[in-house]
């Protein structure tokens, strides 16, 4: 490939031997950091060295919180302040979730996404999900004894724009750069691609606590392949342990959260024992005495055959769409705790007609290939030869007359894509535009997620028909997708650029920013000068490796301009706002040259090369 | 190498409507390998960005080359016959009766067997048009008569996917 930078012996510009990146599984029930160490990736453990984190949080009064293993012990006794499983809140209103009576939660709806009440305030589960994020964070530069340079961070293959957005402005709110969002069952086929060198096709079938994905990944000399995805983002592994709490229960209901929380724990326990015995007693101890019942794995697997159901017809629609069938995939990869479940990987080993492959530890398969990206992203791998080809899980489309739904993107179309689609007006003199951003394969309009809407001002009066209004759809690398309207005809410019309605705003952000959350003990002009001063080491660094490969395609006094402003940048110390303004300068005065570099790869890449050995 | 060259520049590919898929895979991998924002994750904004345009430009050309009929329809819209099929709905006589026949012996298909049998007979007139229009577009250079060809199996692609709608319902 080009653009390789090699530097010589005790001459790299680098002022750090390797950044540091980290991979995470932001899980629904746990969550796990890895990273690559002495050459190989593994999930770095705590001080008491557990790896996995309970992703659960307990606010205390004063403002205090426990985080992970100490927050999970209190949740019987602490519902309401103990927040578990919000990874199925992200990005979501109350309305999306269901049976919430069941949750021992106090709920309340905020513009975009729902929040819970808590003894130390009201919590975005945006907020719950950083604070999870920065102990991670913390556990890593505990680690390292450093800095992070960033994080890929992992989300279900099945997650809308909404919950990717979510998902990131927690990041955010962690202090954490995010290199990249991958799909979960994209970074478990890495860590497996890589330990067992697989080429093919592969179904990657990931059932965690909250969410089940299954994805086909066709595996080339070191291109991941996304070739389709779907799955169903509330259904996991939480739904088995409330199948046979309901049983247990036979009918009996429960009042408090106590006792709610109390059987579903129970419940659980008893799923897991199940793995490996025969039969086992689910205990809870309840306000109205102790509840006992005996289970065999039998019992359990028939309240379980509805759940497993679900998910094979998740798995044929997937092949459907990829158009294969399932004798043609090589390899199942299980993932997520729940795939431990002998009856799941029967069932799913049937479906495929071949044993499933479970080698690897399905609980931290994730995380190490998050953080096999993440060393590749941070440009430590010594030959980047993984390159990710992703899809967006579903299509996007607008809303036309009569609430039908004009699709403009199709689901599993590779990212990052473009895609821009006219549209006209439907009365004479019309001056504005209604734009309805949805996600999901129905015909109408309000059996698809609504994202965002907008309008579109200021059209010149016309007769109907006559106006011409561009709606350009772009969705990035991470699979976050941005909209704009225009008109056309007029040469009058009107056009606007959309953040989904579910995610939080750049100033809400600012605002939990300031309200002290990771930054509690911290002095915030310290940070701030702290995040500028990396800022701009990375891209003083960036600049000076381009121009150290292809310096060659600037005109000499274009080149020194750079090099000045690179100097001036360097020798900039104390003040947060100039540093960032240098910073962007830089970043405008190199766009040009960015992509005249981009033209030479292309270039580079194409000639003279045989085909066959692209 | 610009952005505004068009697919088959883009990819380094004849302008002809006969293909090879792997060939056309291998060019976007190479592609994508070069301009990928993954590639220049660790470099400023601007690379980012610049990145990203050409990704979505290698995307939006895959997606056009490796669709037999949309790379056909492209052809013809190069070639000066768009194939217009919102307000040109003029296609070959004897399909518009074929069209009808598959209709009714879709209504009357209940069974898997039967519609996975309906479901064969479509897939051998796709492939028999396609192969027309192959002729039509290297062949006899022909791009209006290719473009009248598109339409039909633009029917033809639509039928396909009512019937893949009807056998997810019965799996469903």
């Amino acid at each position: 490939m080009a653009l390789l930078q090699i530097s010589e012996p005790g001459a790299s510009p680098d002022p750090h031997q390797r950044r540091i990146a980290v991979g995470i599984d932001l899980g629904t029930t746990h969550s796990l950091v890895a990273a690559v160490r002495h050459g190989v990736a593994e999930c770095l453990p705590d001080a008491q060295g557990r790896v996995i984190l309970p992703s659960a949080v307990r606010y205390l009064p004063e403002g205090r919180r426990q985080i992970g293993a100490e927050a999970l012990a209190a949740q019987a006794d602490d519902p309401e302040n103990t927040l578990v499983s919000v990874k199925r809140f992200m990005g979501r209103s109350v309305a999306d979730i269901a049976n919430p009576e069941r949750l021992p939660y106090r709920f309340e709806q905020r513009p975009g996404m729902l929040a819970i009440a808590t003894r130390d305030g009201v919590k975005s589960p945006v907020e719950v999900s950083a604070e999870i994020l920065a102990t991670l964070r913390f556990r890593a530069e505990d680690t390292f004894n450093d800095d992070l340079f960033g994080a890929v961070i992992t989300v279900p293959a099945y997650f809308d724009d909404a919950q990717r957005q979510a998902t990131k402005d927690a990041a955010e709110l962690a202090g954490l750069k995010v290199l990249r969002l991958i799909n979960e069952p994209t970074a478990a086929a890495i860590a497996y691609g890589l330990d067992n060198a697989s080429e093919g096709l592969y179904a990657v079938y990931d059932l965690g606590g909250g969410t089940f994905d299954i994805s086909l990944l066709r595996l080339t000399r070191g291109v991941f392949e996304v070739v389709a995805t779907g799955g169903d983002a509330a259904l996991g592994g939480d739904d088995f342990d409330r199948a046979l709490a309901d049983w247990a229960l036979a009918g009996r209901t429960l009042d408090s959260a106590h006792d709610k929380r109390a059987v579903l724990v129970a419940a659980r326990a008893a799923k897991e024992a199940l793995s490996a015995v025969e039969s086992t007693e689910l205990v809870a101890s309840l306000d109205a005495g102790e509840l006992r019942v005996t289970v065999t794995r039998a019992q359990f697997e028939a309240l379980a055959q509805p759940l497993i159901a679900k998910t094979l017809t998740a798995v044929k629609r997937v092949l459907r769409d990829a158009k294969v069938k399932s004798a043609d995939v090589q390899g199942t990869v299980m993932v997520g705790g729940s795939t431990r479940m002998p009856v799941v990987r029967r069932a799913v080993s049937e479906l495929f007609g071949r044993e499933v492959l479970t080698n690897l530890n399905p609980d931290e398969v994730v995380a190490i290939g998050a953080a096999i990206q993440a060393n590749q992203l941070a440009g430590n791998a010594a030959d980047g030869e993984i390159l990710l080809l992703d899809v967006i899980p579903l299509s996007l489309g607008l809303e036309t007359m009569g609430g039908l739904v004009e699709r403009v993107i199709e689901r599993n179309a590779t990212i990052p894509v473009a895609k821009a689609q006219d549209f006209t007006t439907f009365k004479d003199g019309q001056t504005a535009l209604a734009v309805h951003v949805v996600q999901g394969e129905r015909e109408l309009v309000s059996e698809c997620r609504s994202l965002a809407r907008f309008e579109l001002r200021g059209i010149p009066p016309m007769a109907a028909g006559a106006a011409r209004i561009r709606v350009s759809f772009q969705v990035d690398a991470d699979g976050l997708l941005s909209v704009s309207a225009e008109e056309l005809t007029s040469g009058v410019q009107a056009a606007i650029t959309v953040k989904p309605s579910y995610g939080l705003s750049d100033e809400q952000i600012a605002d939990m920013l300031k309200d002290g959350f990771a930054s509690a003990d911290a002095d915030m002009a310290a940070r701030k000068l702290r995040e500028a001063r990396v800022e701009a080491e990375r891209m003083g660094l960036a600049t000076r490796s381009a121009l150290a490969a292809d310096g060659d395609l600037l005109p000499q006094d274009e080149r020194e301009a750079l090099d000045a402003r690179l100097s001036a940048l360097a020798a900039m110390h104390g003040d947060a706002d100039a540093i960032d303004a240098a910073v962007k300068a830089l970043a405008e005065a190199t766009e040009a040259f960015a992509a005249e570099r981009m033209n030479r790869s292309i270039a580079r890449a194409l000639t003279g090369r045989d085909v066959s050995q692209l | 190498m610009r952005l505004t060259d068009n697919d088959f520049q883009l990819f380094g590919l004849p302008e002809t409507q006969a293909q090879d898929r792997a060939t056309i895979d291998g060019r976007w991998k190479a592609l994508q390998a070069e301009v990928h924002p993954d590639r220049f994750a660790s470099e400023g904004a601007a690379a980012q960005r610049v990145a990203m345009q050409w990704a979505m430009r290698v995307n939006e050309g895959y997606q056009r080359l490796k669709d037999p009929l949309k790379r056909a329809a492209y052809l013809c819209e190069l070639r000066g016959a768009p194939v217009q099929a919102e307000n040109n709905t003029a296609m070959p006589p004897a399909f518009l009766m074929q069209q009808m026949a598959w209709r009714e012996a879709l209504d009357d298909a209940i069974t898997e067997a039967a519609l996975e049998a309906l479901d064969d007979e479509a897939a051998q007139a796709e492939a028999a048009a396609l192969a027309q229009v192959q002729r039509l577009l290297d062949d006899n250079h022909d791009a209006p008569a290719a473009a009248a060809q598109v339409r039909a199996l633009m029917f033809i692609q639509r039928f396909r996917a009512d019937i893949d709608q009807r056998l997810a319902a019965l799996e469903a």
